[in-house]
Protein backbone atom coordinates (compact mmCIF):
# COMPACT_ATOMS: atom_id res chain seq x y z
CA UNK A 1 0.00 0.00 0.00
CA UNK A 2 1.69 3.31 -0.88
CA UNK A 3 1.32 6.74 0.62
CA UNK A 4 -1.65 8.61 0.02
CA UNK A 5 -1.79 12.12 -0.95
CA UNK A 6 -4.69 14.63 -0.91
CA UNK A 7 -6.17 17.68 -0.19
CA UNK A 8 -7.98 17.75 3.42
CA UNK A 9 -11.92 18.56 3.48
CA UNK A 10 -12.39 18.66 7.12
CA UNK A 11 -15.78 18.34 9.64
CA UNK A 12 -16.60 18.13 13.07
CA UNK A 13 -17.72 15.41 15.62
CA UNK A 14 -20.87 12.88 15.29
CA UNK A 15 -21.30 12.76 11.34
CA UNK A 16 -23.95 10.45 11.76
CA UNK A 17 -24.30 7.99 8.68
CA UNK A 18 -28.14 9.99 7.37
CA UNK A 19 -25.55 12.92 6.90
CA UNK A 20 -22.93 11.31 4.55
CA UNK A 21 -25.95 9.45 2.60
CA UNK A 22 -30.05 9.59 3.93
CA UNK A 23 -31.52 6.87 4.26
CA UNK A 24 -33.67 7.58 1.40
CA UNK A 25 -30.84 7.16 -1.01
CA UNK A 26 -29.66 3.56 0.41
CA UNK A 27 -31.81 1.48 -1.56
CA UNK A 28 -29.71 0.65 -4.72
CA UNK A 29 -27.10 -0.99 -6.45
CA UNK A 30 -25.71 2.01 -8.46
CA UNK A 31 -22.55 3.42 -6.28
CA UNK A 32 -22.82 6.79 -8.88
CA UNK A 33 -26.28 7.26 -7.10
CA UNK A 34 -24.89 7.17 -4.02
CA UNK A 35 -22.07 9.34 -4.67
CA UNK A 36 -24.56 12.02 -6.35
CA UNK A 37 -26.26 12.89 -2.94
CA UNK A 38 -23.28 12.29 -0.69
CA UNK A 39 -23.13 14.27 2.61
CA UNK A 40 -26.07 15.98 1.02
CA UNK A 41 -27.24 17.46 4.36
CA UNK A 42 -24.01 18.36 5.74
CA UNK A 43 -21.92 19.97 3.31
CA UNK A 44 -24.00 20.46 -0.22
CA UNK A 45 -21.17 21.71 -1.67
CA UNK A 46 -19.09 18.80 -1.18
CA UNK A 47 -19.66 16.48 -4.61
CA UNK A 48 -19.10 19.30 -6.52
CA UNK A 49 -15.63 20.44 -4.58
CA UNK A 50 -14.10 17.35 -4.23
CA UNK A 51 -11.00 15.68 -6.49
CA UNK A 52 -9.94 12.36 -6.86
CA UNK A 53 -7.83 11.51 -4.10
CA UNK A 54 -9.05 14.01 -1.38
CA UNK A 55 -8.78 13.05 2.01
CA UNK A 56 -12.02 13.72 4.24
CA UNK A 57 -11.01 14.57 7.95
CA UNK A 58 -13.28 14.55 10.92
CA UNK A 59 -13.20 14.85 14.72
CA UNK A 60 -14.69 12.30 17.14
CA UNK A 61 -17.15 9.21 16.17
CA UNK A 62 -17.48 9.53 12.22
CA UNK A 63 -20.02 7.51 10.84
CA UNK A 64 -22.07 6.74 13.87
CA UNK A 65 -25.83 5.68 13.63
CA UNK A 66 -26.45 3.51 10.70
CA UNK A 67 -24.58 0.29 9.34
CA UNK A 68 -25.16 1.13 5.92
CA UNK A 69 -22.48 0.27 4.03
CA UNK A 70 -23.44 2.83 1.52
CA UNK A 71 -21.76 5.31 3.41
CA UNK A 72 -18.35 4.62 3.17
CA UNK A 73 -19.26 3.56 -0.80
CA UNK A 74 -20.95 6.98 -1.27
CA UNK A 75 -17.57 8.32 -0.31
CA UNK A 76 -15.57 5.96 -2.51
CA UNK A 77 -17.19 6.62 -5.20
CA UNK A 78 -16.99 10.46 -4.63
CA UNK A 79 -13.81 10.11 -5.16
CA UNK A 80 -12.60 10.41 -1.55
CA UNK A 81 -9.37 8.22 -0.92
CA UNK A 82 -8.96 7.96 2.33
CA UNK A 83 -10.93 9.34 5.85
CA UNK A 84 -9.14 10.08 8.65
CA UNK A 85 -10.64 11.12 12.35
CA UNK A 86 -10.04 11.22 15.97
CA UNK A 87 -12.05 8.20 16.18
CA UNK A 88 -14.68 6.35 14.15
CA UNK A 89 -17.89 4.62 15.05
CA UNK A 90 -17.23 0.76 14.57
CA UNK A 91 -19.08 -0.10 11.88
CA UNK A 92 -18.09 2.36 9.90
CA UNK A 93 -14.77 1.43 10.85
CA UNK A 94 -15.21 -2.57 9.90
CA UNK A 95 -17.72 -1.61 6.45
CA UNK A 96 -14.76 1.16 5.16
CA UNK A 97 -12.23 -1.30 5.53
CA UNK A 98 -13.88 -4.42 3.99
CA UNK A 99 -14.98 -2.62 0.94
CA UNK A 100 -11.46 -1.02 0.19
CA UNK A 101 -11.76 2.64 1.79
CA UNK A 102 -8.93 3.07 4.23
CA UNK A 103 -9.18 4.94 7.23
CA UNK A 104 -7.50 5.82 9.76
CA UNK A 105 -7.59 7.04 13.31
CA UNK A 106 -5.00 10.06 14.43
CA UNK A 107 -7.12 11.18 18.24
CA UNK A 108 -7.53 14.82 18.13
CA UNK A 109 -5.51 16.86 15.42
CA UNK A 110 -5.40 20.48 14.26
CA UNK A 111 -6.08 19.78 10.29
CA UNK A 112 -7.53 22.44 8.69
CA UNK A 113 -9.52 22.23 5.02
CA UNK A 114 -7.16 22.56 2.27
CA UNK A 115 -4.24 21.20 4.03
CA UNK A 116 -2.24 18.94 2.11
CA UNK A 117 -2.21 15.73 3.77
CA UNK A 118 0.16 12.43 3.46
CA UNK A 119 -1.71 9.70 4.65
CA UNK A 120 1.30 6.47 5.61
CA UNK A 121 -1.25 3.38 6.01
CA UNK A 122 1.29 0.93 6.62
CA UNK A 123 4.05 3.67 8.93
CA UNK A 124 0.20 4.22 10.29
CA UNK A 125 0.54 7.89 10.18
CA UNK A 126 -0.77 11.19 9.03
CA UNK A 127 1.72 13.87 7.70
CA UNK A 128 0.08 17.72 7.60
CA UNK A 129 2.45 18.95 4.74
CA UNK A 130 1.26 22.66 4.99
CA UNK A 131 3.29 22.54 8.50
CA UNK A 132 4.76 19.64 9.19
CA UNK A 133 2.86 18.15 11.72
CA UNK A 134 2.86 14.73 12.12
CA UNK A 135 0.30 12.56 13.27
CA UNK A 136 0.61 8.64 14.42
CA UNK A 137 -2.18 6.65 13.66
CA UNK A 138 -3.85 3.70 15.63
CA UNK A 139 -2.43 0.01 14.92
CA UNK A 140 -5.30 -1.99 13.61
CA UNK A 141 -5.40 -5.73 14.30
CA UNK A 142 -3.88 -8.17 11.37
CA UNK A 143 -6.66 -9.02 10.17
CA UNK A 144 -7.55 -5.83 9.36
CA UNK A 145 -4.71 -4.82 7.25
CA UNK A 146 -4.79 -8.50 5.55
CA UNK A 147 -8.34 -7.38 4.41
CA UNK A 148 -7.38 -4.00 3.39
CA UNK A 149 -3.81 -5.13 1.95
CA UNK A 150 -6.48 -7.63 0.14
CA UNK A 151 -8.06 -4.80 -1.23
CA UNK A 152 -11.18 -5.68 0.96
CA UNK A 153 -13.87 -8.34 2.22
CA UNK A 154 -14.95 -9.59 -1.11
CA UNK A 155 -11.05 -10.06 -2.46
CA UNK A 156 -9.85 -11.11 1.28
CA UNK A 157 -12.43 -14.44 0.91
CA UNK A 158 -12.13 -14.53 -3.13
CA UNK A 159 -8.63 -15.71 -2.40
CA UNK A 160 -8.64 -17.88 0.50
CA UNK A 161 -12.24 -19.00 0.93
CA UNK A 162 -12.39 -18.82 4.88
CA UNK A 163 -11.36 -16.93 7.52
CA UNK A 164 -7.31 -17.39 8.86
CA UNK A 165 -7.73 -18.79 12.43
CA UNK A 166 -6.35 -16.29 14.74
CA UNK B 1 -9.04 -19.35 34.34
CA UNK B 2 -9.40 -15.60 34.60
CA UNK B 3 -12.85 -13.86 36.03
CA UNK B 4 -14.85 -13.34 32.48
CA UNK B 5 -17.71 -10.45 31.62
CA UNK B 6 -21.13 -12.21 30.32
CA UNK B 7 -19.75 -11.16 26.83
CA UNK B 8 -16.18 -12.67 27.00
CA UNK B 9 -18.13 -16.08 28.47
CA UNK B 10 -19.92 -15.97 24.82
CA UNK B 11 -17.31 -15.65 23.00
CA UNK B 12 -15.12 -17.91 24.79
CA UNK B 13 -17.51 -20.71 24.26
CA UNK B 14 -18.33 -20.25 20.50
CA UNK B 15 -14.65 -19.56 20.09
CA UNK B 16 -13.64 -23.11 21.67
CA UNK B 17 -10.74 -21.01 23.61
CA UNK B 18 -11.06 -18.62 26.51
CA UNK B 19 -10.61 -14.90 25.34
CA UNK B 20 -11.10 -11.67 27.28
CA UNK B 21 -11.00 -8.47 25.93
CA UNK B 22 -8.78 -6.44 23.33
CA UNK B 23 -8.36 -10.20 21.81
CA UNK B 24 -9.11 -10.99 18.15
CA UNK B 25 -11.46 -13.89 17.62
CA UNK B 26 -12.60 -15.89 14.80
CA UNK B 27 -16.33 -17.45 15.70
CA UNK B 28 -19.10 -19.47 14.42
CA UNK B 29 -22.43 -17.37 14.14
CA UNK B 30 -25.34 -18.51 14.94
CA UNK B 31 -28.00 -16.33 12.93
CA UNK B 32 -26.83 -14.00 9.78
CA UNK B 33 -29.86 -11.05 9.38
CA UNK B 34 -30.41 -8.55 6.25
CA UNK B 35 -32.94 -6.13 5.41
CA UNK B 36 -33.58 -4.99 2.43
CA UNK B 37 -31.41 -1.79 2.96
CA UNK B 38 -28.13 -4.20 3.40
CA UNK B 39 -29.41 -7.52 1.88
CA UNK B 40 -29.21 -6.25 -1.91
CA UNK B 41 -25.39 -5.02 -1.12
CA UNK B 42 -24.74 -8.34 0.68
CA UNK B 43 -26.00 -10.49 -1.96
CA UNK B 44 -23.61 -8.86 -4.65
CA UNK B 45 -20.94 -8.99 -2.36
CA UNK B 46 -21.54 -12.83 -1.37
CA UNK B 47 -21.33 -13.51 -5.29
CA UNK B 48 -18.00 -11.27 -5.62
CA UNK B 49 -16.64 -13.68 -2.87
CA UNK B 50 -17.59 -16.70 -4.92
CA UNK B 51 -20.25 -17.82 -2.88
CA UNK B 52 -22.70 -20.23 -4.51
CA UNK B 53 -24.63 -21.87 -1.78
CA UNK B 54 -24.87 -20.97 2.06
CA UNK B 55 -22.63 -22.29 4.70
CA UNK B 56 -25.72 -22.35 6.58
CA UNK B 57 -29.27 -21.50 4.83
CA UNK B 58 -30.63 -22.28 8.57
CA UNK B 59 -29.10 -19.55 10.27
CA UNK B 60 -29.43 -17.01 7.41
CA UNK B 61 -32.74 -14.37 7.18
CA UNK B 62 -33.87 -12.37 4.99
CA UNK B 63 -36.57 -9.60 6.15
CA UNK B 64 -38.24 -7.08 3.82
CA UNK B 65 -39.10 -4.00 6.26
CA UNK B 66 -37.65 -0.72 5.66
CA UNK B 67 -38.83 0.24 2.75
CA UNK B 68 -42.22 -1.96 2.46
CA UNK B 69 -44.17 -1.92 0.65
CA UNK B 70 -41.95 -0.77 -2.02
CA UNK B 71 -42.52 2.67 -2.60
CA UNK B 72 -41.13 2.47 -6.45
CA UNK B 73 -39.73 0.51 -9.22
CA UNK B 74 -36.66 0.73 -8.11
CA UNK B 75 -36.99 -0.70 -4.81
CA UNK B 76 -39.59 -3.50 -5.98
CA UNK B 77 -36.79 -4.36 -8.09
CA UNK B 78 -34.53 -4.95 -4.97
CA UNK B 79 -37.30 -6.67 -3.21
CA UNK B 80 -37.29 -9.56 -6.15
CA UNK B 81 -33.41 -9.36 -5.76
CA UNK B 82 -34.52 -10.66 -2.53
CA UNK B 83 -36.47 -13.04 -3.30
CA UNK B 84 -35.56 -14.93 -5.73
CA UNK B 85 -31.70 -15.16 -3.74
CA UNK B 86 -33.58 -16.76 -0.61
CA UNK B 87 -35.66 -19.53 -3.16
CA UNK B 88 -32.44 -20.08 -4.81
CA UNK B 89 -30.29 -20.34 -1.73
CA UNK B 90 -32.94 -21.79 0.42
CA UNK B 91 -33.09 -19.42 3.12
CA UNK B 92 -35.92 -18.03 5.39
CA UNK B 93 -37.51 -14.69 3.54
CA UNK B 94 -39.59 -12.71 5.81
CA UNK B 95 -41.90 -10.70 3.08
CA UNK B 96 -43.82 -7.46 3.18
CA UNK B 97 -45.99 -7.09 6.56
CA UNK B 98 -44.50 -9.65 8.44
CA UNK B 99 -42.80 -7.11 10.67
CA UNK B 100 -39.15 -5.78 11.80
CA UNK B 101 -35.72 -7.73 11.26
CA UNK B 102 -35.09 -7.57 15.09
CA UNK B 103 -38.87 -8.20 16.23
CA UNK B 104 -39.14 -11.62 13.99
CA UNK B 105 -35.76 -12.78 15.26
CA UNK B 106 -36.97 -12.57 18.84
CA UNK B 107 -40.61 -13.50 18.37
CA UNK B 108 -39.75 -16.89 15.87
CA UNK B 109 -36.96 -18.40 18.38
CA UNK B 110 -33.88 -17.52 15.16
CA UNK B 111 -32.29 -15.78 18.35
CA UNK B 112 -31.63 -18.07 21.81
CA UNK B 113 -29.87 -16.97 24.74
CA UNK B 114 -26.03 -17.32 24.27
CA UNK B 115 -26.03 -16.95 20.57
CA UNK B 116 -23.73 -15.16 18.73
CA UNK B 117 -26.07 -13.44 15.62
CA UNK B 118 -25.05 -10.85 13.13
CA UNK B 119 -28.08 -8.36 11.63
CA UNK B 120 -26.60 -6.13 8.95
CA UNK B 121 -28.42 -3.31 10.54
CA UNK B 122 -27.25 -0.72 13.42
CA UNK B 123 -30.18 -2.11 15.96
CA UNK B 124 -28.99 -5.62 16.36
CA UNK B 125 -28.07 -5.18 19.63
CA UNK B 126 -31.68 -5.69 20.89
CA UNK B 127 -31.51 -9.30 20.85
CA UNK B 128 -29.22 -8.59 24.43
CA UNK B 129 -32.43 -8.61 25.68
CA UNK B 130 -32.84 -12.47 25.37
CA UNK B 131 -28.98 -12.78 26.68
CA UNK B 132 -27.77 -13.24 23.19
CA UNK B 133 -24.99 -10.65 21.49
CA UNK B 134 -26.16 -9.16 18.80
CA UNK B 135 -23.67 -7.02 16.48
CA UNK B 136 -24.16 -5.01 13.71
CA UNK B 137 -22.36 -5.21 11.08
CA UNK B 138 -22.11 -3.90 6.94
CA UNK B 139 -23.55 -5.93 4.34
CA UNK B 140 -20.00 -7.17 3.12
CA UNK B 141 -19.28 -8.73 7.18
CA UNK B 142 -22.86 -10.47 6.45
CA UNK B 143 -22.19 -11.81 3.22
CA UNK B 144 -18.63 -13.16 4.18
CA UNK B 145 -21.09 -14.69 7.58
CA UNK B 146 -23.12 -16.43 5.19
CA UNK B 147 -20.04 -17.78 2.41
CA UNK B 148 -18.02 -19.09 6.11
CA UNK B 149 -20.62 -19.55 8.61
CA UNK B 150 -18.00 -17.09 10.81
CA UNK B 151 -17.19 -13.60 11.20
CA UNK B 152 -14.02 -11.80 12.90
CA UNK B 153 -14.08 -10.16 16.56
CA UNK B 154 -12.44 -7.84 18.33
CA UNK B 155 -13.56 -9.04 22.07
CA UNK B 156 -15.26 -5.80 23.41
CA UNK B 157 -14.84 -4.10 26.91
CA UNK B 158 -17.80 -3.75 29.10
CA UNK B 159 -19.56 -1.20 30.41
CA UNK B 160 -21.63 -2.58 33.20
CA UNK B 161 -25.11 -1.15 34.11
CA UNK B 162 -26.50 -1.39 37.31
CA UNK B 163 -30.32 0.03 37.37
CA UNK B 164 -32.29 -0.28 40.86
CA UNK B 165 -34.98 1.29 41.77
CA UNK B 166 -38.47 0.69 41.50
CA UNK B 167 -40.42 3.10 38.05
CA UNK B 168 -42.76 5.70 38.85
CA UNK B 169 -46.13 5.24 37.04
CA UNK B 170 -46.36 6.26 32.94
CA UNK B 171 -41.93 5.43 33.45
CA UNK B 172 -40.99 2.54 31.21
CA UNK B 173 -38.09 1.20 29.62
CA UNK B 174 -37.75 3.77 26.97
CA UNK B 175 -37.47 6.46 29.82
CA UNK B 176 -34.94 4.56 31.32
CA UNK B 177 -32.77 3.91 28.11
CA UNK B 178 -33.40 7.81 26.77
CA UNK B 179 -31.83 8.61 30.58
CA UNK B 180 -28.88 6.38 29.93
CA UNK B 181 -28.14 7.58 26.48
CA UNK B 182 -28.22 11.09 27.99
CA UNK B 183 -26.10 10.33 30.89
CA UNK B 184 -23.02 8.24 28.75
CA UNK B 185 -23.40 10.00 25.11
CA UNK B 186 -23.61 9.20 21.61
CA UNK B 187 -20.49 7.72 21.63
CA UNK B 188 -20.10 6.25 25.44
CA UNK B 189 -20.07 2.96 24.72
CA UNK B 190 -18.13 2.76 21.32
CA UNK B 191 -16.30 -0.61 20.97
CA UNK B 192 -18.23 -2.54 24.10
CA UNK B 193 -20.24 -4.44 25.19
CA UNK B 194 -23.12 -2.80 27.59
CA UNK B 195 -24.27 -5.18 30.35
CA UNK B 196 -27.78 -4.21 31.89
CA UNK B 197 -28.13 -5.73 36.12
CA UNK B 198 -29.70 -4.78 38.52
CA UNK B 199 -34.02 -4.75 40.33
CA UNK B 200 -34.99 -2.14 37.77
CA UNK B 201 -33.77 -4.65 34.80
CA UNK B 202 -34.40 -8.14 36.00
CA UNK B 203 -38.48 -7.21 36.53
CA UNK B 204 -38.90 -5.79 32.82
CA UNK B 205 -41.05 -7.89 30.23
CA UNK B 206 -39.28 -9.07 27.40
CA UNK B 207 -40.86 -6.79 25.31
CA UNK B 208 -39.00 -4.15 27.79
CA UNK B 209 -35.39 -5.72 28.05
CA UNK B 210 -35.96 -5.47 23.91
CA UNK B 211 -36.29 -1.73 24.27
CA UNK B 212 -33.17 -1.13 26.28
CA UNK B 213 -30.88 -3.26 24.52
CA UNK B 214 -31.85 -1.89 20.95
CA UNK B 215 -30.53 2.20 21.93
CA UNK B 216 -27.37 0.68 22.88
CA UNK B 217 -26.58 1.61 19.19
CA UNK B 218 -27.13 5.16 20.13
CA UNK B 219 -24.33 4.56 22.78
CA UNK B 220 -21.82 3.27 20.09
CA UNK B 221 -22.43 -0.25 21.49
CA UNK B 222 -21.07 -3.09 19.71
CA UNK B 223 -23.54 -5.31 21.62
CA UNK B 224 -25.84 -5.57 24.50
CA UNK B 225 -26.67 -7.91 27.29
CA UNK B 226 -29.32 -8.04 29.47
CA UNK B 227 -29.08 -9.85 32.75
CA UNK B 228 -31.36 -12.88 31.99
CA UNK B 229 -32.92 -13.08 35.22
CA UNK B 230 -36.41 -13.45 35.31
CA UNK B 231 -36.86 -13.27 31.80
CA UNK B 232 -39.93 -14.72 30.38
CA UNK B 233 -38.48 -17.20 27.90
CA UNK B 234 -40.21 -19.97 26.28
CA UNK B 235 -37.54 -22.76 26.12
CA UNK B 236 -35.44 -23.77 28.84
CA UNK B 237 -31.69 -22.67 29.01
CA UNK B 238 -28.47 -22.02 30.58
CA UNK B 239 -28.10 -18.99 31.93
CA UNK B 240 -24.46 -17.25 32.10
CA UNK B 241 -23.79 -14.40 34.63
CA UNK B 242 -20.48 -12.75 34.91
CA UNK B 243 -17.94 -13.41 37.45
CA UNK B 244 -17.83 -11.38 40.42
CA UNK B 245 -14.44 -10.28 39.69
CA UNK B 246 -14.96 -9.70 36.01
CA UNK B 247 -12.87 -6.62 34.89
CA UNK B 248 -15.07 -4.20 33.32
CA UNK B 249 -13.90 -0.77 30.85
CA UNK B 250 -16.46 0.90 33.92
CA UNK B 251 -19.80 0.08 35.96
CA UNK B 252 -21.97 2.71 36.70
CA UNK B 253 -24.76 2.23 38.86
CA UNK B 254 -28.49 4.66 38.91
CA UNK B 255 -31.24 4.82 41.51
CA UNK B 256 -34.20 5.05 38.94
CA UNK B 257 -36.99 5.13 41.54
CA UNK B 258 -37.14 9.18 41.02
CA UNK B 259 -36.64 8.65 36.98
CA UNK B 260 -39.66 11.16 35.03
CA UNK B 261 -40.54 10.38 31.48
CA UNK B 262 -37.49 11.94 29.45
CA UNK B 263 -36.98 12.96 25.68
CA UNK B 264 -34.17 13.93 23.01
CA UNK B 265 -34.73 17.04 21.63
CA UNK B 266 -33.34 17.56 17.69
CA UNK B 267 -31.15 16.62 16.76
CA UNK B 268 -28.79 13.65 18.16
CA UNK B 269 -30.93 11.38 20.33
CA UNK B 270 -28.49 12.14 23.40
CA UNK B 271 -29.55 15.65 23.83
CA UNK B 272 -31.92 14.17 26.71
CA UNK B 273 -34.52 16.52 28.74
CA UNK B 274 -37.13 15.48 31.20
CA UNK B 275 -40.06 15.67 28.94
CA UNK B 276 -41.28 18.55 31.43
CA UNK B 277 -38.45 20.93 30.35
CA UNK B 278 -40.19 20.70 26.91
CA UNK B 279 -44.00 20.49 27.72
CA UNK B 280 -46.20 22.97 25.20
CA UNK B 281 -44.07 22.14 22.51
CA UNK B 282 -46.54 22.18 19.21
CA UNK B 283 -46.56 18.99 17.30
CA UNK B 284 -47.82 17.93 13.75
CA UNK B 285 -46.20 13.90 13.26
CA UNK B 286 -47.05 11.36 16.00
CA UNK B 287 -45.37 7.94 15.36
CA UNK B 288 -45.56 4.53 17.14
CA UNK B 289 -43.02 2.21 15.99
CA UNK B 290 -39.81 1.13 15.02
CA UNK B 291 -37.85 -1.83 16.29
CA UNK B 292 -37.16 0.35 19.73
CA UNK B 293 -41.21 0.33 20.80
CA UNK B 294 -43.84 -1.01 18.69
CA UNK B 295 -45.53 -4.08 20.49
CA UNK B 296 -48.17 -5.06 22.54
CA UNK B 297 -47.13 -3.13 25.86
CA UNK B 298 -46.21 -0.12 23.48
CA UNK B 299 -49.85 0.20 22.02
CA UNK B 300 -51.62 -0.71 25.16
CA UNK B 301 -49.51 2.29 26.92
CA UNK B 302 -50.88 4.50 24.05
CA UNK B 303 -53.99 3.30 24.24
CA UNK B 304 -54.41 3.71 27.68
CA UNK B 305 -54.09 7.46 27.60
CA UNK B 306 -55.59 7.82 24.34
CA UNK B 307 -58.92 5.43 24.96
CA UNK B 308 -62.41 7.00 24.41
CA UNK B 309 -61.02 10.25 23.57
CA UNK B 310 -59.87 12.06 19.96
CA UNK B 311 -56.36 12.83 19.35
CA UNK B 312 -56.20 16.48 18.55
CA UNK B 313 -57.32 18.49 15.04
CA UNK B 314 -54.16 19.17 12.75
CA UNK B 315 -52.31 16.23 14.48
CA UNK B 316 -51.49 12.74 12.37
CA UNK B 317 -50.90 9.67 14.80
CA UNK B 318 -48.90 6.72 12.63
CA UNK B 319 -48.82 3.62 14.39
CA UNK B 320 -46.99 0.87 12.39
CA UNK B 321 -46.72 -2.52 14.17
CA UNK B 322 -43.25 -4.28 15.03
CA UNK B 323 -44.86 -7.26 13.58
CA UNK B 324 -48.02 -8.52 11.98
CA UNK B 325 -48.13 -10.90 15.25
CA UNK B 326 -48.07 -7.48 17.46
CA UNK B 327 -51.20 -6.34 15.52
CA UNK B 328 -53.05 -9.53 15.02
CA UNK B 329 -52.98 -9.48 18.97
CA UNK B 330 -53.83 -5.84 19.55
CA UNK B 331 -56.74 -6.75 17.22
CA UNK B 332 -58.06 -9.26 19.12
CA UNK B 333 -57.80 -7.81 22.71
CA UNK B 334 -59.33 -4.50 21.26
CA UNK B 335 -56.37 -2.21 21.54
CA UNK B 336 -56.86 -1.75 17.89
CA UNK B 337 -60.18 -0.63 18.03
CA UNK B 338 -59.55 1.87 20.81
CA UNK B 339 -56.60 3.87 18.87
CA UNK B 340 -58.59 3.55 15.70
CA UNK B 341 -61.57 5.33 17.12
CA UNK B 342 -59.01 7.75 18.63
CA UNK B 343 -57.75 8.39 15.39
CA UNK B 344 -54.58 7.03 14.46
CA UNK B 345 -53.84 5.72 11.30
CA UNK B 346 -52.54 1.84 10.89
CA UNK B 347 -49.41 1.03 8.44
CA UNK B 348 -47.36 -2.19 7.24
CA UNK B 349 -45.84 -3.54 10.13
CA UNK B 350 -42.07 -2.85 9.38
CA UNK B 351 -40.16 0.08 10.31
CA UNK B 352 -42.15 2.19 8.68
CA UNK B 353 -41.35 6.54 8.80
CA UNK B 354 -38.71 5.78 10.88
CA UNK B 355 -35.67 5.75 8.35
CA UNK B 356 -36.91 8.18 6.38
CA UNK B 357 -37.31 6.13 3.23
CA UNK B 358 -41.40 6.10 2.50
CA UNK B 359 -44.81 6.45 3.85
CA UNK B 360 -44.60 9.86 6.92
CA UNK B 361 -42.02 12.07 5.36
CA UNK B 362 -42.38 15.32 7.47
CA UNK B 363 -42.93 18.54 6.00
CA UNK B 364 -40.52 21.32 6.21
CA UNK B 365 -40.42 22.61 9.61
CA UNK B 366 -42.69 20.15 11.18
CA UNK B 367 -42.41 18.79 14.58
CA UNK B 368 -42.06 15.07 14.85
CA UNK B 369 -42.83 12.91 18.29
CA UNK B 370 -41.65 9.55 17.89
CA UNK B 371 -41.00 6.47 19.77
CA UNK B 372 -38.25 5.54 17.19
CA UNK B 373 -34.39 5.33 18.22
CA UNK B 374 -32.79 8.65 15.99
CA UNK B 375 -33.54 11.88 15.65
CA UNK B 376 -30.85 12.80 13.29
CA UNK B 377 -31.68 15.88 10.90
CA UNK B 378 -32.58 14.09 7.94
CA UNK B 379 -33.94 10.87 9.64
CA UNK B 380 -37.41 10.85 8.41
CA UNK B 381 -36.69 11.80 5.31
CA UNK B 382 -36.53 15.73 5.72
CA UNK B 383 -33.64 17.38 6.99
CA UNK B 384 -36.06 20.41 7.55
CA UNK B 385 -37.94 18.72 10.26
CA UNK B 386 -37.47 18.43 14.22
CA UNK B 387 -37.66 15.20 15.42
CA UNK B 388 -38.28 14.08 19.33
CA UNK B 389 -37.99 10.83 20.90
CA UNK B 390 -39.77 9.47 23.70
CA UNK B 391 -42.02 6.69 25.59
CA UNK B 392 -45.31 5.46 23.86
CA UNK B 393 -47.00 7.15 26.65
CA UNK B 394 -45.80 10.70 25.77
CA UNK B 395 -46.20 10.52 22.06
CA UNK B 396 -49.93 9.54 22.62
CA UNK B 397 -50.20 12.07 25.17
CA UNK B 398 -48.71 14.74 22.57
CA UNK B 399 -51.11 13.68 19.52
CA UNK B 400 -53.97 14.03 22.34
CA UNK B 401 -53.07 17.83 22.89
CA UNK B 402 -51.28 18.52 20.08
CA UNK B 403 -48.35 19.53 22.44
CA UNK B 404 -45.80 17.70 24.09
CA UNK B 405 -47.46 17.06 27.33
CA UNK B 406 -46.50 14.64 30.69
CA UNK B 407 -49.27 11.93 31.08
CA UNK B 408 -49.62 12.45 34.39
CA UNK B 409 -50.98 15.78 33.60
CA UNK B 410 -54.00 14.68 31.89
CA UNK B 411 -55.10 12.26 34.53
CA UNK B 412 -55.85 15.97 36.45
Amino acid sequence: MKTIQGIAHVYGDNVDTDRIIPGKYTKTLDVSHLAAHVLEDLDPDFRQQVQPGDVLVAGDNFGCGSSREQAPLALKAAGVSVVVAAYFARIFFRNAINIGLPVVEIGPHAITPGARLAVDLLAGQVVDESNGRIYPATRLPDVMVAILQAGGLVNYLRERGDYEQQ
Amino acid sequence: MTAQTVTEKIISQRAGIAVRAGEIAVVPVDGAMASDTTAPLAMRAFREMGGTRLKRPDQAFLVIDHAAPAPNERIANLHRLMRDFAAEMGCQLYDVGAGICHQLMVENGHVQPSHIFLGADSHTPTYGAVGALGIGMGSTDLAAAWLTGKTWLKVPETTKLVLNGRLQPHVSAKDIILFLVGQLGIAGATYQAVEFTGTAVTHLSLASRMTLANMVAEMGGKTAVVDTTGLDWPTPFTPIQADPDARYHAVREFDLSHLTPQIAVPHSPDNIVPVTAVAGQKIQLAFIGSCTNSRLEDWHAAAAVLAGQRIAPGVRLLIAPASKAVFDAALADGTVAALSAAGATFMTAGCGPCVGTHQGVPGDEEVVISTANRNFRGRMGNPNAHIYLTSPAIVAAAALTGEITNPAELEN
